[in-house]
């Protein structure tokens, strides 16, 4: 056996399935205004951090949950969900890594994010939540010699209100659609980046998030500002343990990129998936948006979907600012029962604006996905344009590929051009990569990672070998 | 509109001399639509152009009455010239005459469906007004064997005695094995304000030809919507062309099975648009057993405050293996109030398919125009010669020589 087949070998199941025994802190069960000031006041808020809240919920219970979408799921009782869940060891924020307990720094460790050790080698800087709040922060002090702020959104409303004060809900309003003003009205934590002006961020910044506890559902909350001339590349990944009931994972990332700013955003999104007859797994309806908000901005989306029984997300970017740059690369897989629903909204409001999508979709098993857009250009948007390519690969007759998007051109110095296609993997290539020796498995690999690579090219290094392995592993079993 | 809708539901059953049966039928179309009323635009078909307002801002009474028992008076200028073919004339909602002169007479039949429950599985509200409130109801049926020797041409017409009423067609034809028929649909109307509501059935029996043709290029002020439900069996061919131009508005909806192995459908538009038009395309092709093939091309010139959409879904089953399916819309906005939308949807459940789509919008293109006019033309007659090739690649689509010269006489444009 060669190296990458004990690769696969060991990762043939899902390995991040592991429970971690530890003593929670939940919120009393269900969804009303005491669990919101419960989980308002056990994080310390001021007071117009629960107003916003309550005007979440006000404008909640007006909402009807969307139900447009591809997949379809059964009904979620909205009550008989915890909206807190905190290690008990949190009650006090340890001051350091060493006061954190050793069973999450082991969990962490399990993941392959060693928390200690990243303090001391130079590498990324982590903030990892678990279930509902951030554990931990590494790099602290090399960041804070650049001015940049890099903590937990708790952290952030208690030390720069008038930031988040400033910033939050600006992107996604809390009078949004359902599970964004769900997230508004219930989010327990989540990762702050401020970058300052002018300053390039000089190492990617990262958030592991991971749901442990069941019947809870994971509500985070992110917000990134950069500030004019700045840059940052961010990085976020996330696992659950296996589970039989599905959870929800229902979170709120907004982006704010001011003059001449630039936010590279990567995804590596391995939720639990479910088992091989769909029971379980993880429902990620997560509401990203970001705005460009001053000239030649530019905010970029890069995506690897594998996890998750259903995905249901479309990362979207603003272009308000005159010149400014949206881009999006996405690889999504689908296999077994999973379901993906996700794609990309490029809003031209500013002129000179540009946006770029390439998408691709595999889809293997019985599993169904998704590719689902829109360009908007609007009439102001003078001398805008747009290149969407998305191309889909299905694997077996059992799946299904889709593709629908939505192009709206309202201004006549614009161009959108799109283009898509759907195709499987040619016997041609097969027999080709065969015949020099690889094993069919093998060459399904190979030929999917050729298929992703304008994707994967996209991701930070550290991101892109993983995500390439990923790739590999969830295809796992679909060949033949 | 519910009351209105059951007094003038009321008033036809009193002028026209409907049998029991007929009454009973029409009533539960009549219920179904009330109970739906005009499609808007929370449904996503109806999401671009909303026809329920559309209307309410068009025809601010609409009436759904029409009196079938007065014949309407036929008036040739309307007639096509330079091309032999039988007629279909539809004025003011009353099938007029048919006439099959040209044809052999035992090889074509029309068949009065009026009595027979003709009830069309759909959601489309706007199916449910049509079988109501239609007048007669014929099915043309083309037997075994026999190709017309002269197209069809359906004249679509209104005079002034008619003003802010929904004027209802409904047309079935089958075309009996290897047979084939072409169909021109022709608009001339003269009179404001009313909102024209077309269905057609088809159903193709194996290796039978269909070519349908419609031709809306005069300026008018009604509201137009057209649906063509289209059955095919084991190799048959549908060609069907657009030219949406001349009314308000247009939705033109074309459903396609392929029901059978070797089956094609072609579809072809173009969208010329001026002042305040909107006008709609929207195509269902569902590839729904092996080895069959659709083409679609639709092309759109937008002048000011104008809006054309394009919903196009390309549907393959998991049975309908070795599909081949293709998909290209192509827009050239003239103005700035001008706006083009689309939604070019794949939904496919087979793995041994070659399907694509593509969707490019933009203005004319200022390096052609620089070339052109270095070489001495105007700026206008750039801008006309580029547009000409532009559409021109359209119409050369049309298989029927004689038809496409029709056309391009029609359109205005040149080789």
């Amino acid at each position: 056996m060669d190296t990458r087949e004990k690769d696969i070998e060991k990762l043939k199941d899902y390995k991040y399935g592991f429970t971690t025994d530890i003593e929670n802190i939940r919120a009393p069960k269900g969804l009303n205004e005491d669990v919101i000031k419960f989980i308002s006041n056990i994080k310390k808020e001021p007071q117009w951090m629960l107003d916003f809240r309550l005007k979440a919920y006000e404008r909640l219970k007006s909402l009807k949950e969307p139900n447009w979408q591809k997949p379809k799921y059964p009904k979620i009782d909205y009550q008989d969900l915890y909206y807190y869940s905190a290690p008990k060891s949190m009650g006090d924020k340890p001051k350091s890594l060493d006061e954190l307990d050793p069973k999450l720094l082991e969990t962490y460790k399990k993941l392959g994010i060693p928390l200690q050790e990243q303090a001391r080698l130079n590498g990324i800087a982590v903030d990892a939540v678990f279930d509902s709040v951030s554990v931990a922060t590494t790099f602290k002090g090399e960041l804070t010699k650049h001015g940049i702020i890099f903590c937990s959104m708790s952290e952030a409303i208690q030390k720069y209100p008038d930031l988040v004060k400033r910033y939050l809900g600006t992107v996604i309003p809390v009078t949004d659609h359902f599970f964004a003003t769900l997230n508004s009205a219930v989010f327990t934590d989540g990762s702050f980046v401020y970058i300052p002006e002018g300053v390039k961020c000089p190492m990617e910044l990262s958030t592991y998030f991971r749901i442990n506890a069941s019947e809870t559902g994971q509500f985070e909350r992110t917000l990134i500002i950069a500030d004019k001339g700045s840059y940052v590349s961010y990085l976020e990944g996330c696992t659950a343990p296996m589970r039989d009931e599905n959870q929800l994972h229902a979170a709120n990332v907004e982006l704010i990129a001011l003059d001449d700013a630039e936010i590279k955003y990567s995804t590596v999104q391995n939720w639990y998936p479910g088992d091989e007859n769909g029971k379980g797994g993880i429902y990620n309806f997560v509401t990203k948006r970001g705005l460009c908000k001053g000239t030649n901005s530019k905010i970029s989306w890069t995506q690897v979907e594998t996890g998750s029984a259903i995905t249901w997300k479309y990362p979207s970017c603003i272009l308000k600012g005159d010149n400014s740059i949206g881009e999006f690369y996405s690889i999504a897989i689908t296999n077994n029962h999973q379901k993906a629903d996700t794609g990309t909204k490029m809003i031209h409001l500013g002129k000179n604006t540009k946006s770029k999508i390439i998408s691709k979709g595999i889809s293997a098993g019985f599993s169904d996905m998704t590719y689902r857009g829109l360009v908007d250009i609007n009439s102001k948007a003078k001398n805008s344009s747009n290149y969407t390519q998305c191309d889909s690969l299905l694997m077996g007759n059992k799946c299904g590929a889709h593709t629908v998007p939505y192009i709206k051109n309202k201004n006549f110095d614009s161009n959108i051009a799109h283009e898509a296609t759907t195709s499987k993997i040619s016997e041609e290539q097969l027999h080709y990569c065969q015949q020099r020796g690889l094993n069919p498995e093998e060459a399904v690999g190979l030929i999917v990672n050729g298929f992703c690579k304008e994707v994967l090219q996209q991701l930070p290094m550290e991101f892109a070998v993983e995500a390439q392995k990923l790739v590999g592993i969830s295809l796992e079993g679909s060949v033949g | 509109m519910s009351e209105q809708l059951q007094s003038d539901f009321d008033k036809i059953v009193k002028t026209s001399n409907l049998s029991n049966e007929e009454i009973r039928f029409k009533k539960i179309f009549l219920d179904n639509f009330k109970k739906k009323g005009f499609p808007n635009r929370k449904q996503e078909d109806w999401k671009f152009l909303d026809i329920s307002q559309i209307i309410k801002k068009n025809i601010s009474d609409l009436s759904f009455f029409n009196d079938y028992s007065q014949s309407n008076k036929i008036d040739p200028s309307i007639f096509v010239d330079g091309l032999e073919h039988n007629k279909i004339i539809f004025i003011n909602g009353r099938i007029e005459k048919i006439d099959f002169n040209l044809e052999d007479q035992n090889k074509i039949e029309i068949i009065d469906e009026t009595k027979k429950d003709i009830s069309f599985d759909c959601e489309n509200s706007l199916i449910d007004l049509n079988s109501a409130f239609t007048d007669k109801i014929f099915k043309i049926l083309i037997k075994k064997n026999y190709s017309l020797k002269k197209p069809l041409i359906i004249y679509h017409s209104t005079d002034d005695k008619i003003k802010s009423t929904n004027i209802n067609l409904r047309l079935d034809f089958e075309l009996g094995e290897n047979s084939c028929l072409k169909l021109i649909d022709y608009f001339s109307n003269n009179t404001a304000k009313n909102f024209i509501n077309i269905f057609y059935n088809f159903n193709l029996e194996s290796n039978s030809i269909l070519k349908n043709y419609k031709i809306d290029k005069f300026r008018n002020n009604n509201l137009k919507y057209s649906f063509n439900n289209i059955e095919q069996n084991n190799n048959s061919v549908s060609e069907t062309f657009i030219l949406s131009a001349g009314s308000d508005y247009i939705k033109n909806e074309i459903n396609c099975n392929l029901n059978g192995e070797y089956s094609s459908a072609f579809i072809n538009g173009i969208f010329s648009l001026k002042e305040n038009q909107q006008h709609e395309i929207r195509t269902t092709i569902n590839h729904l057993v092996e080895n069959t093939k659709s083409y679609q091309l639709i092309k759109s010139v937008l002048g000011k405050n104008s809006k054309s959409v394009y919903q196009g879904r390309i549907f393959v089953s998991s049975k309908a293996q070795k599909t081949d399916g293709y998909q290209l819309s192509k827009a050239i906005l003239l103005d700035e109030t001008s706006e083009f939308n689309a939604k070019p949807e794949l939904e496919i459940y087979a793995d041994d398919v070659k399907c694509s789509h593509g969707s490019a919008s933009g203005s004319l293109n200022e390096d052609s125009i620089f070339y052109l006019m270095s070489r001495g033309l105007s700026y206008q007659q750039s801008k006309e010669l580029l547009i000409n090739g532009f559409l021109l690649n359209v119409i050369e689509k049309i298989t029927d020589s004689e038809i496409r010269n029709l056309i391009k006489n029609i359109i205005g444009v040149k080789e």
